[in-house]
């Protein structure tokens, strides 16, 4: 099912009067440290039908913005300002008034729909309790709305799912009700909080579709919260960047996208990866961190990470200005970057590339898996446990790795490719196939000694920095650990952890610091140090970047480059984002429902991509590009991943594929009834792909 | 599968949604945890009076002795059962003993047994509880039905048989009360460290290939810091209050030995004759349980981020 967007919506009148007026919204927190200014000043309009974006990054103030228009803060939160629905302010209305609200004029879409649906009542029950709320419906009536509702989002076979709880439905589904619930009552504004992070990415095309349509069916104005470019690119008409608690730009969507005039959002363009065609773009790394919003600074909260400070910068803060021929920007030398003759990434360093593009000289095989089978039994009951199926997590995935080499394992949640990963630092014969490791088989490692010996040689490196540091060790204790448990004396200890910190480009100042005081980015610095203090050949990486925020990651991407070249370490990456994958790996895998459907040279993958997955999780990848994301033929692919339990004799991928859907008879028989073992392309060595159809 | 949709989408969101603001708070505060704590506990007036009580008691029960000539073995034949005045301040007993000094020897005998105990039942408790759950599989499912099967016990009963047989030494009162004491507490430290046991940077220790006791010990138990500083508060009161009872039902500490219990027990029988020989006793352990009770929920809400009444804008 390929289909192309529609082109920009067309503008709509100017002179409709906005549903939504914020006026110098102001939200802070106390804290123990001082009050933290969550939200310093954000004033917009939103008209019915337009959907305004607002970006930034974590800490920026985007959900607490959301949360203040919905009434919705915790109660010390102080709140000042105007939020102005239909004429009338929401601040200070008490909690009653407010509900008549919310859900009524202002529909919400959160980010994890699991617990945004009451799990003991069916769907059908809550959208009926919804419309009731604020319609004189009978209950009857209201049923009928909510079967309408869940066709209109589309959900199948709305009649009977509407008797369904919420833990019936995936992911997606589930996303799909909260929508559905967010525009029963046809309310004028709809606020969706990051509404598809906790999606995955094919799916997200789905939701970010039905958001669309809801917004068309109601004529509701959309306030559309992400951390995503690609998602404000594809869908909004209007984009606010958020940093600090602030505004900083505030503009038409193609106007902000082809020429980002406040440095912050030109900086953090620069600093996303892609995955358009042709060569990769070099990132550029934004230096430094977000400040802290409590007991900010005078001046621009940017100006320490901004190249083209001037002294006045540090002074006084820029108001929010209109600039001619763009949006609003919140920068003192905003006119001259706007007409071309500044560069607001200065004279930055972009990413390494050198490092990242060319490959090194391949060395020995460190890691050689053979046939991988994991899987886990399925049962039912609580005391007895009878074993009712078999979930076959990993099945004879196949790969080989060597020093100096990058692999990207990629795949959505549930693809098998973290369990590949456990499977193999587990160092235990595997429950089928084989795994070595620097040319020994971890299956006839007997002795304990031994397997300590193999440990060595592979390390961690985790996905959630703050999660894999103990809260209550420094990070000397925590560097020192690894050493210790290999019998390291005292001394040698100490001059490695300061190795390590100078390895990893941290202070010495930080060691005996705790992970809570460091930010995101020394966080995972400190995480990749720990995993190199035994001196592994390979480093497994389980989502290294997915917690950090874009302008942070680009400088972690240099760092495990540098750290490659310099050391000769081999690595093997876990991701289901497939971006930033193609900027650390030097081939990719693709996992699918735990089997490899396609394997290649990353360029090549990404230039000529064989397996209709693979297509669609590329094109299902958002660009922070309005005019190319809006334009570009997309494969959207239908349902979800389905449960590896059951999986179907042939092809695993058949009832998503498109292809599947345009093949002729004999192909689609085949696509039934026999699993496509991976041919290797003509001309393009190490490409390999398994499907019946291309 | 089942790692994989756990570290995937969700975390990703976790990571995003919620600490984005407390993170960036922090980022400031250079003050180091334990100031941090202190300052969430000062804030809590009811535990800080709590503080005061339990410090009044513990210099009266480790000096009070000093005020009076009596000894708590003294028998004043001159004065029996004679109610407060001037020579024996809190009156005296039908033995002619001195209150005043009875008490002050109460208290500490009392305090000794209630601190030692609660110390002892939370260091088996949590090596048992967090070794089971980090040990899993057999390991954990033996040791669970050991302490279900000593919860359904009737332990207070035979603690009563055990103690009396033993007689009145109040060390092995320590030991007894410890024995039948630490399964409760085991059981929820089992319970939070199952969700310890998952967290990467348990996992991360094990790949680093950190001995399991190591892991118990480095990261397992400083994380339930705050669970077991709580409990020990909490275990204090429980064990006075057993402890007392025990005495008071003649089971635990013996003549001539006394403790807060024993004297609540003697002056029972003569509440309405000699009430001094009950009041005093009784406003004591209501004293050190109450103050005990203060300390450790003022404790609980300093300790735990989430609470509401620690942070700075909470009022309730």
């Amino acid at each position: 099912m390929t289909l192309a967007t529609p082109v920009l919506n067309p503008v709509p009148p100017t002179d409709a009067a906005p549903v939504l007026s914020v006026r110098d919204l102001r939200i802070s927190f106390p804290s123990e440290a001082g009050t933290v200014e969550a939200v310093r000043g954000v004033s917009f309009d939103l008209l019915p039908g337009r959907t305004l974006g607002i970006v930034g990054e974590s800490g920026s103030g985007k959900s607490a913005t959301a949360m203040g228009i919905m009434g919705l803060l915790p109660p010390s939160a102080a709140l000042r300002g105007q939020v102005l629905l239909g004429g009338r302010d929401l601040i200070g209305l008490g909690d009653q008034a407010l509900s008549e609200v919310r859900g009524n004029s202002v529909g919400m879409v959160f980010q994890d729909p699991l617990s945004a649906l009451t799990p003991i009542f069916s769907v059908g029950r809550l959208l009926s309790d919804a419309l009731r709320v604020h319609q004189d419906l009978t209950k009857r009536a209201a049923w009928e709305q909510a079967v309408e509702l869940l066709d209109l989002v589309g959900i199948p076979d709305p009649r009977n799912r509407a008797t369904s709880f919420p833990h019936e439905f995936s992911g997606g589904m589930r996303q799909r009700v909260v929508i559905a619930m967010a525009i029963a009552n046809k309310p004028s504004v709809l606020v969706a909080d990051e509404p598809t992070t906790a999606l995955d990415v094919t799916v997200q095309a789905q939701i970010l579709d039905v958001l669309r349509l809801a917004q068309e069916e109601t004529g509701a104005g959309l306030v559309l919260i992400t951390h995503d470019l690609g998602v404000v690119a594809g869908h909004a008409d209007d984009v606010a960047v958020m940093y600090a608690g602030r505004f900083v730009e505030h503009a038409g969507v193609e106007e902000l996208f082809r020429r980002p005039t406040m440095p912050y959002t030109a900086r953090l363009l620069a600093a996303v990866p892609t995955v358009d065609g042709g060569a990769r773009r070099p990132l550029v790394p934004i230096g430094g961190e977000p400040p802290a919003l409590v007991g900010l600074p005078d001046g621009c909260p940017f100006a320490s990470r901004c190249a083209v400070a001037l002294d006045a910068c540090r002074s006084d803060e820029p108001e929010l200005r209109h600039v001619t021929g763009h949006g609003h920007v919140a920068c003192l030398r905003a006119t001259e970057i706007a007409d071309g003759s500044l560069d607001p990434a200065g004279d930055a360093a972009p990413v390494d590339q050198q490092a990242t593009a060319d490959r090194t000289e391949a060395g020995e095989v460190v890691l050689r898996v053979e046939d991988l089978v994991k899987t886990f039994p399925v049962t039912k009951g609580a005391f007895l446990k009878r074993r009712t199926g078999t979930l076959h997590a990993v099945n004879r995935v196949s790969f080989e790795l060597r020093a100096g080499e990058t692999l990207g394992l990629v795949g959505e949640s549930g693809s098998g490719k973290t369990t590949t990963l456990m499977e193999i630092l587990r160092l235990r014969r595997p429950e089928g196939g084989r795994i070595e490791i620097a040319g020994t088989d971890v299956g006839t490692v007997g002795s304990g000694a031994r397997v300590r010996e193999l440990r060595q040689d592979v390390q961690i490196v985790m996905q959630d920095p703050l999660g894999a540091l103990d809260p209550r060790m420094t990070v000397f204790h925590l560097l020192a650990e690894p050493l210790r448990a290999i019998g390291r004396d005292r001394a040698s200890i100490r001059s490695r952890v300061r190795e390590l910190l100078a390895l990893v480009g941290l202070d010495d100042s930080v060691s005996d610091r705790f992970p809570a005081a460091l930010s995101g980015g020394q966080r995972q610095r400190v995480g990749i140090a720990r995993a190199l203090a035994t001196e592994p050949k390979l480093l497994a990486l389980d989502e290294p970047l997915s917690a950090l925020d874009v302008s942070v990651q680009a400088g972690v991407i240099n760092l495990l480059a540098r750290l490659k070249r310099e050391l000769g370490l081999a690595y093997l990456v876990v991701a289901h984002d497939l971006a930033v994958v193609r900027y650390i790996s030097d081939r990719i895998a693709v996992m699918y429902l735990g089997h490899i459907i396609e394997t290649g040279e990353t360029e090549t993958l990404f230039s000529d991509p064989k397996h209709p997955y693979t297509r669609a999780l590329l094109s299902a990848i958002p660009m922070p590009d309005p005019l190319r994301e809006r334009t570009r033929e997309r494969v959207v692919l239908e349902g979800e991943q389905p449960n590896a339990a059951r999986l179907p004799t042939g092809c695993v991928f058949v009832d998503r594929c498109p292809l599947y859907r345009l093949a002729d008879d004999s192909v689609r028989r085949r696509c039934r009834t026999e699993r496509p073992v991976p041919t290797p392309v003509a001309g393009q060595p190490g490409h390999q792909y398994a499907c019946h159809g291309v | 599968m089942a790692t994989d949709a756990t570290t995937n989408a969700p975390s990703r969101a976790a990571a995003d949604r919620v600490p984005a603001l407390a993170r960036s708070a922090r980022k400031h505060t250079d003050l180091g945890l334990g100031r941090l704590y202190l300052r969430r506990f000062l804030r809590n007036r009811l535990a800080v009076v709590g503080v005061v009580i339990l410090v009044l008691l513990v210099l009266f029960a480790a000096f009070g002795g000093r005020f009076t000539s009596y000894a708590y073995t003294d028998a004043d034949f001159t004065a029996l059962t004679r109610p407060p005045g001037a020579l024996h301040w809190f009156g005296t007993n039908q033995g002619g003993n001195d209150i005043y000094a009875c008490t002050v020897h109460g208290l500490q005998r009392s305090l000794t047994i209630a601190v030692s105990v609660s110390v002892l039942t939370i260091l088996v408790a949590a090596i048992v509880g967090s070794g089971a759950a980090y040990f899993g599989g057999r390991v954990e499912r033996v040791t669970l039905a050991v302490i279900h099967f000593l919860l359904i016990v009737p332990s207070f009963l035979i603690l009563a048989l055990v103690s009396h047989h033993l007689a009145g030494d109040w060390r092995v009162l320590i030991v007894v009360l410890t024995v039948f004491g630490w399964m409760s507490t085991a059981r929820v430290i089992w319970s939070v460290s199952t969700s310890l046991r998952e967290r990467d940077y348990v996992r991360a220790a094990e790949f680093m290939g950190v001995s399991p006791l190591r892991i118990i010990l480095r990261h397992i138990i400083p994380n339930l810091g705050s669970l077991l500083i709580v409990n020990l508060t909490l275990g204090v009161v429980t064990t006075v209050l057993s402890e007392t009872a025990l005495s008071f039902l003649g089971f635990g500490v013996q003549t001539p030995d006394v403790s807060l219990g024993t004297m609540l027990a003697d002056g029972a029988s003569t509440v309405t004759s000699a009430p001094w020989l009950f009041a005093f006793p009784a406003g004591l352990v209501v004293l050190l349980t109450v103050s005990m009770t203060f300390i450790g929920d003022g404790l609980r809400d300093a300790l735990d981020p989430t609470s509401v009444t620690g942070s700075a804008g909470g009022r309730r």
